[in-house]
């Protein structure tokens, strides 16, 4: 069956006085049709970016490369801009991370939804403005009906992140990329958005790309994860096996940095050292300087990501020795 | 609502006092009043009879009252050189300089706004790129330069307009009159209202440019194009309206600024308004005209403030809720 | 910081050719060209009278018979030629241009000057005392950019004169309108520099310094003031493009420079006199001397804003 995103060898850069910085060096994924895939990594590694290039939003100077990018089938990476916006919001929804700036502060709720949902869809400006109390309200904003002609500050932040939502998926898109959605919000109120991401996602068959930087909601929500490190994906695969028997060294430590209810947190572990600058990615495996298990092939030669066991892949030079052992 | 807009009437009185404070020094410690007033054969015994009638002799505090109470009239005295009452001076010349700066108010405006948006939203091709070289070279131009260049080419070469003068006019109502209603007026307005307004619409298209920029970059923005919207919806309907606020206030504070300007363009087309009276007060130093003058400015800028204040509320409906919020 | 060792440390004018404001420079030919065209007035106006062909201000040297010569004609009487032609009186245009320059860039850098310690000194004050000075300079501060500037200048002018003898107001006049502009522009210098003040004395050198005892006007000037030097520059250089313009206004309108001693602006004001006449030259070569001044130094002023602060961009 083909996925309904498939990304293929992409490459970001961004062009600047003193050289090309690549910020995404040839990633590739797929999400397969009602898939939640988790993407994680630290502040830097491209999580982020990997969501513009799909959405067709890279901010200039930053540009696609290289590689493709298929949705369901048709490469979108090279439309014309009129045919991607076109897709933008209609088939590709997405969240931003900070509700509280997400929203254009000088119209109402209702305004913001019926003008999306009339972007994309036939429909009058009353069928429109029902669509848009139907879906303020299965988002969980109580009295939809009279909160819609309500402005942006008249709701708190975990009630703009539910009306943001309503608009990212107000033209029913078949993928919604959700980059940090709970980051800038209350702790007490993350689990709540996050649920109803989920639930209103499944209950239409979207699929969705959670970008995020905590493991602790990539485990409670993804059905797969993606590990990026310095703009190369580093292990891919089901959410359980990754978290239990993590392959990657650098999976194995940011699992090592989760604290869990079982475990002590003296025996938490951290990574040493820090992501390099993308000016300054060492040769070969971008984590080899940081790697407890590093070996000489790590500091020459670039890992590829190679299938393993259950649908995983990783790219690492140990698990790549092991493949030609065998072989 | 209402108490806010107290407040604020509350402060342009204060402000209007304090520059009252300061064109009353002005008329009271810049040169001698009683001399200006006086020919050189008055005696010493007259010049002390004028000075205690006119009350300069009360202690300070009790003539700044008194002046104010004469300026809420309307009273500012004698003119020094033209030996007339200077509200009336004022006022016959006023219609004059509120047409022209109202004109050039609406083109720089106009103008201002639509250069500022295509720069904004066309960075980097050939026009954008001529239309902010040419601003610059608008900011870089003085006014009075602008004047001289255009009378050159489009009255003395050309000779398609004007040079001077305000052309015919007509009376309308009872001290008004004005230039708007012929054609001669109309054609002796167009050099200087573009004279006036050229600066001003080059500081509105820069700062709407900047505005934009800022606002392009914001996460609504963003959040509208991952929406799907159309780039028009997201740049007239999302982003432009998100940079009225701040284009307001500087509009408003620039229309203060062509009042003042236009004691410039006045000068080089001669043209019959309340600068060119101001200029020739401070070259003679004819004190109550400047001091009238000065009073006249202030509550120009003290009324087009209010009115600023006005407009947020039409337009940033933040605003109307927190106002609501503090008086709940 | 990077660490070089001794044999690798570029000297210092190696260092400051790769520095980013000297790549900006260098990549950016309007920058290069305004630099050039402002230094050449400069240097013309400094060196005008080695420079001048004739001494425009010494009646002895003038002929009345070499009047209304265009440019590069020999006069009908005479037969001299004049590069720039002449004005009514027989003076060498390009010669009372230069003369012009040197007096619309004597006020235009006095000025600044003058704004700008003015400013400072209150910026530093206001920002590291705080209080009520403070409050009092900043309230000033904001009332008076609500006027213009050149309205303003226009005021100070009127009432400076209002206190000064008639007789002596020519000789006066150009140490007014210096003081005239410059009191009118030196509110932005002191809002940058109260800010970089108000930042700077509560971080813990500074405290530490008071501790020991430094005088605070050391504290000032050592640790402070190199923390705003770019952005008073920046301001600076605008301001002298303000400046320049706002002299040659005043000129232009005849509250200025005396007409013995003709700036820029009182020399368009001459010119605009001989508009109708056909007489262009005596108008035109001083307009574009100003423009060209006023236009070089906003455009460096605007590269260097741009240069020092990428971010805005």
């Amino acid at each position: 069956m083909t996925p309904l995103l498939s990304v293929r060898d992409l490459i970001v850069e961004f062009p600047t006085r003193r050289g090309t910085l690549r910020a995404l060096d040839r990633v590739s994924f797929d999400i397969a049709e009602g898939e939640v895939l988790g993407m994680v990594g630290e502040s830097g590694a491209g999580k982020s970016l990997t969501g513009a290039a799909i959405i067709g939003l890279l901010e200039p100077p930053g540009r696609i490369a290289g590689g493709e990018i298929w949705l369901r089938g048709a490469r979108i990476d090279n439309l014309p801009r009129e045919k991607m916006r076109r897709i933008r919001g209609r088939r590709i929804g997405m969240v931003f991370q900070d509700p509280l700036t997400s929203l254009n502060p000088l119209y109402t709720v209702a305004q913001q939804l019926i003008e999306t949902i009339r972007t994309h869809m036939d429909v009058s400006e009353r069928e429109a403005r029902a669509r848009a109390v139907g879906l303020l309200d299965r988002v969980g904003i109580p009295a939809a009906a009279r909160r819609i002609d309500d402005y942006p500050h008249h709701f708190s932040g975990g009630m703009r992140q539910r009306v943001v939502i309503a608009l990212a998926l107000a033209a029913e898109p078949e993928l919604v990329i959700a980059d940090e959605p709970t980051t800038a919000l209350d702790v007490s109120v993350q689990a709540q958005i996050i649920d109803v991401l989920k639930e209103i996602c499944a209950e239409r068959g979207a699929s969705v790309m959670l970008i995020t930087h905590d493991m602790g909601v990539i485990a409670e929500t993804a059905d797969r994860v993606a590990v990026l490190y310095a703009g190369r994906l580093a292990e891919i695969g089901p959410v359980r096996d990754v978290i239990q028997a993590a392959e990657h060294p650098y999976t194995a430590g940011l699992m090592g940095s989760i604290p869990t209810l079982t475990q002590e947190a003296a025996r938490l572990t951290q990574i040493p050292g820090s992501m390099p600058r993308l000016n300054a990615i060492p040769q070969g495996c971008a984590f080899n300087p940081r790697c407890p298990r590093v070996f000489d092939q790590c500091r020459t030669a670039r890992p590829e990501l190679v299938a393993r066991a259950g649908a995983r892949q990783v790219a690492c030079w140990l698990y790549e020795k092991e493949a030609q052992n065998v072989g | 609502m209402i108490a806010f807009i107290l407040r604020r009437l509350l402060q342009s009185v204060m402000v209007m006092l304090t520059v009252a404070l300061v064109a009353f020094a002005l008329f009271r410690f810049v040169g001698d009043p009683v001399a200006s007033m006086v020919g050189q054969e008055t005696t010493l015994a007259e010049r002390a009879e004028i000075r205690e009638a006119l009350g300069l002799n009360d202690p300070f505090p009790v003539q700044f009252v008194k002046f104010i109470a004469r300026a809420v009239q309307g009273d500012f005295g004698i003119s020094y050189r033209l030996q007339q009452p200077v509200m009336e001076l004022i006022l016959s010349r006023l219609p004059a300089t509120l047409e022209l700066a109202l004109v050039s108010g609406v083109l720089a405006f106009a103008f201002g706004v639509g250069f500022g948006v295509y720069t904004a939203l066309r960075r980097g091709n050939w026009l954008s790129g001529t239309i902010m070289t040419v601003s610059l070279i608008g900011v870089s131009l003085p006014t009075f330069l602008i004047g001289v260049l255009l009378i050159w080419v489009f009255a003395v070469e050309l000779q398609w307009l004007p040079s001077f003068g305000r052309g015919e006019v007509v009376q309308v109502g009872n001290w008004w009159r004005t230039g708007l209603l012929t054609e001669s007026g109309r054609a002796s307005l167009i050099l200087p209202a573009i004279t006036l307004g050229l600066y001003q619409m080059t500081l509105i298209m820069r700062l709407v440019r900047a505005e934009m920029l800022e606002v392009l970059r914001t996460d609504y923005i963003k959040f509208a194009r991952a929406r799907g919207l159309s780039n028009r919806a997201v740049h007239f309907g999302h982003a432009l309206k998100n940079t009225l606020v701040p284009v307001i206030t500087i509009t408003g504070l620039q229309m203060g600024s062509i009042i003042a300007f236009s004691i410039i363009t006045e000068t080089v087309f001669q043209w019959p308004g309340v600068g060119a009276l101001f200029i020739n007060s401070v070259r003679f130093v004819d004190v109550p005209v400047m001091a009238a003058y000065l009073m006249l400015i202030a509550l120009v800028f003290v009324v087009i403030n209010l009115i600023v204040d006005l407009l947020y509320y039409a337009v940033d409906p933040r605003l109307r809720v927190d106002r609501a919020n503090a008086r709940s | 910081m990077t660490d070089f060792t001794p044999e690798d440390r570029p000297n210092a004018f190696a260092r400051a050719w790769d520095s980013d404001i000297a790549w900006s420079f260098r990549h950016s030919p309007l920058a290069i060209v305004a630099a050039a065209v402002s230094l050449l007035i400069i240097a013309a106006a400094i060196f005008a009278p080695w420079l001048a062909p004739h001494d425009p201000f010494n009646p002895a040297s003038l002929n009345l018979m070499d009047g209304f010569t265009p440019p590069m004609q020999p006069n009908q009487f005479t037969g001299n030629v004049y590069w720039l032609g002449t004005d009514n009186q027989g003076r060498d245009v390009f010669s009372t241009i230069l003369y012009g320059a040197r007096i619309s860039l004597f006020v235009g850098f006095m000025a600044v000057l003058f704004a700008m310690v003015l400013g400072i000194t209150l910026g530093l004050i206001a920002g590291y005392r705080g209080g009520w000075i403070d409050s009092l300079l900043m309230r000033i501060a904001d009332v008076q950019l609500t006027f213009p500037a050149i309205l303003l200048a226009l005021l100070i002018f009127g009432v400076a004169r209002g206190f000064i003898p008639p007789s002596m107001r020519d000789a006066m006049a150009i140490w007014v309108l210096i003081v005239a502009i410059g009191l009118s522009e030196w509110v932005n210098y002191a809002r940058v520099v109260r800010g970089a003040a108000m930042v700077e004395k509560s971080k813990e050198y500074v405290q530490a310094a008071r501790v020991i005892g430094v005088h605070p006007a050391r504290i000032l000037i050592r640790h402070i003031l190199p923390n705003v030097m770019g952005p008073v520059l920046v301001i600076a250089t605008i301001g002298l493009a303000l400046a320049i313009i706002a002299e040659a206004t005043l000129s232009f309108l005849g509250v200025g420079v005396p007409s013995t001693q003709p700036s820029l602006g009182t020399l368009i004001r001459i010119g605009q006199g001989f508009l109708f006449s056909g007489e262009w030259w005596i108008l035109l070569f001083p307009s574009l001397t100003l423009l060209a001044l006023a236009l070089s130094v906003n455009l460096l002023g605007d590269w260097l804003r741009d240069a020092l602060n990428p971010r805005l961009r």
